[in-house]
């Protein structure tokens, strides 16, 4: 018998996409669509009505062969779920907002919307070159001392904007949940010239966050850019503090239509390290127009 | 060897000599190191709250866990949490190492969300600064012993994330100062060796008078990681594993030795070596519905069983049964292969033939139903 889990899209009869807000859909089907199980929530340890685990340290991996950028648009889905009042503060290096944009209306998500509501908070940072003080971006004339300066000033602003948009963000009584995604970290470290004790700095500060806020850090990085490297520094740092590890790996036998890849979840824990015994599970996924599928190996027919 | 490193700590430095010192190593592979340390720095404590310590107190270096996690894990094993601030001190290098926070907060970027002031915890502020680090726990140290002949423990949560921001040079001055300090009795420090040159560890270990060494119970051969094949690996890596320990003595001998470690809800347990076949065989078993291994008294009982035409070797000759003698002979010869010289222990196993004529040739192609006339 074979167990399918779907993540459910959002669409009326004539197959348009919507937005959430002229959705007439009843309390009951909201929820019932929002506590659909598939087997990454579970792996995640979030239970029916639960957007997110508060202050956990989440590090997805993927490569070239198998994008984990799914995972990353439904946890900002499940985050920004209508049942919950949680919020989202994104930090792209990687696509412009139309194109989050567009994904999430697929999965019935308005990212619009919810950015006017103060949900999501979207920092583009597609044209971040480490800026200074009205500096252009020619660090190339500059001594490798002064560069560094610019570049920290520029993951230091960074940071100043996150904690600022965490500070807006918070309910008073600080009761909400928010959770911080980057898309990626290869990125940031390009914008930082090719500076990981910078990005890793920036990094130790956000995780920072995950305790004083009780905040959420979501991060992408690609693994398969540091396995030629001697000692991956920078990704090897990131596995040591994340709780969960969430891996995009394709298929040990290769190629297969049905099949486009695995995902291994490795869940160290609660954030407060009191429980101390690690869960792993592994289970393959298919991704769809709007939609993923997690299955077990072997049990589709 | 747990309890050896738990001794050479509680019992400190003796006059005239270095504080001992404890380095803990992990890898990405087995990354128990923050189990291992916080083991150690509960069994401190608690020795500490005893009495049992030459240590009269602890003074912490944190940098990759919050002070608020420290003493959330300390409290959930100690009962006596009102003592925290006769024993227990905080270097805080984790909320705003490089001062960041603190200079947003001069331009007004962000709020003050410092937690309230703590007698206990003091926030550094630059852990570049390894001359300023070294005052602070000096400090901090006095603050709990005084100026007197007490002596107070240092730790450091992460020597990796201090070779990050000073270089191994700074660093190995601040843990030999810290080392020949006449008020300090004892330090140890978590190192996360895979993100380090060798020589880097090196320099640790070469400072330290014991190196504890965590490494995963079993290693892929592949090295591939989350491959759905090495799971049943990664599972019992991510429970358990090894712990190595080598400790120097002041004479230059050096002594090793091994444990099996497995975390579980209560915490990390320390157990004797299991042999490395057991290990290896029983990673490999499929995880079936049925069982495919021998119990214990199956595996003797396996053993005992002596093969028919089975060469024993013991030194005497071995005649091999053919099946021509007769029965009262064979009953008469005891040099018989069917009946070997054992002991007479009733659960021994053997095989008797007994051969049902004389006339019967051995391994005989005719079938004996062959006369019936049906």
């Amino acid at each position: 018998m074979s167990r399918v889990w779907h993540v459910q899209p959002c669409w009326d009869d004539a197959n348009k996409p919507f937005t959430l807000a002229t959705q007439n859909l009843t309390p009951s089907r909201l929820k019932a669509m929002d506590r659909s199980p598939n087997l990454l929530d579970q792996a995640l340890g979030l239970h029916d009505g639960e957007s997110t685990r508060s202050a956990r340290v989440v590090l997805i991996e993927d490569c070239v062969e198998t994008s984990a950028a799914f995972v990353l648009h439904h946890l900002i889905k499940r985050s920004l779920s209508p049942l919950s009042s949680a919020a989202v503060i994104f930090v792209a290096f990687s696509q412009p907002f139309s194109h989050y944009d567009r994904i999430l209306r697929k999965m019935g998500c308005n990212l619009v919307a919810l950015r006017d509501n103060k949900r999501f908070t979207f920092l583009d940072m597609l044209t971040l070159e480490c800026p200074g003080e009205n500096q252009p971006a020619f660090l190339c004339s500059l001594s490798d001392e002064d560069a560094g300066k610019i570049c920290k000033g520029g993951v230091l602003e960074l940071y100043g904007k996150i904690q600022k948009s965490v500070e807006v963000s918070l309910l008073p009584g600080g009761s909400r949940s928010i959770t911080i995604l980057i898309d990626d970290i290869f990125l940031m470290e390009v914008a930082a010239k090719g500076s990981s004790s910078h990005v890793l700095d920036f990094l130790h500060y956000c995780r920072t966050l995950t305790t004083e806020f009780g905040c959420s850090l979501v991060v992408l990085n690609h693994e398969d850019i540091y396995s030629s490297v001697e000692r991956p520094t920078l990704i090897l740092q990131m596995e040591y503090i994340a709780e969960v590890i969430i891996k995009a790996e394709p298929l040990a036998t290769g190629f297969a239509r049905d099949v486009h890849g695995q995902l291994t979840v490795i869940n160290k824990g609660n954030s407060d390290r009191l429980s101390l015994q690690n869960k792993m599970c592994s289970f393959h996924f298919r991704v769809r127009g709007n939609s993923v599928e997690y299955f077990y190996p072997g049990s589709r027919t | 060897m747990a309890e050896l490193i738990r001794r050479a700590l509680r019992d400190g430095a003796l006059d005239g000599e270095h504080a001992p010192a404890l380095t803990i190593k992990d890898s990405i592979d087995s990354p128990f190191g923050p189990h291992v340390f916080n083991h150690v720095l509960a069994q401190l404590s608690a020795n500490i709250l005893a009495g049992k310590s030459q240590s009269q107190g602890i003074v912490l270096v944190a940098s990759s866990w919050s002070p608020s996690f420290y003493f959330d894990m300390l409290k959930s094993r100690e009962k006596d949490v009102a003592s925290f601030q006769k024993w227990f001190r905080v270097l805080d290098c984790y909320t705003d190492p490089l001062g960041w926070k603190e200079r947003l907060m001069e331009c007004g970027s962000i709020t003050n969300q410092s937690p309230k002031a703590s007698n206990a915890v003091r926030v550094c502020k630059d852990v570049r600064n390894l001359d300023n680090l070294f005052s602070s726990i000096l400090q901090l140290g006095k603050e709990l012993v005084g100026q007197g002949k007490g002596r107070f423990s240092v730790v450091i949560d992460s020597a990796t994330e201090m070779i990050r921001h000073a270089s191994i040079s700074s660093l190995a001055a601040l843990l030999s100062n810290i080392r020949s300090h006449d008020q300090v009795s004892c330090a140890f420090w978590l190192l996360h060796s895979d993100l380090h040159e060798i020589r880097v560890t090196s320099v640790l270990e070469y400072m330290s008078s014991m190196v504890a060494s965590i490494e995963p119970m079993t290693r892929s051969a592949s090295g591939q990681r989350g491959n759905y094949e090495n799971l049943s690996l990664l599972e019992r890596n991510s429970k358990t594993g090894k712990f190595h320990v080598r400790l120097k003595r002041r004479n230059g001998r050096v002594r090793l030795m091994s444990e099996d470690f497995c975390i579980e809800q209560s915490g990390i347990k320390f157990t004797p070596r299991s042999g490395d076949g057991e290990t290896i065989s029983q990673s490999l078993v499929p995880k079936v519905q049925f069982n495919l291994q021998l119990s214990e008294k199956e595996r003797i009982e396996r053993a005992k069983v002596v093969l028919p035409f089975e060469h024993q070797g013991i030194g005497k000759p071995i005649e091999i049964y053919d099946g021509r003698q007769s029965l009262n002979e064979n009953i008469e010869n005891s040099s018989t292969a069917e009946k070997l010289p054992t002991s007479q222990d009733p659960g021994k196993g053997e095989i008797i033939y007994f051969r049902d004529s004389d006339d019967e040739m051995p391994d005989s192609d005719e079938d004996p139903d062959d006369d019936l006339d049906i």
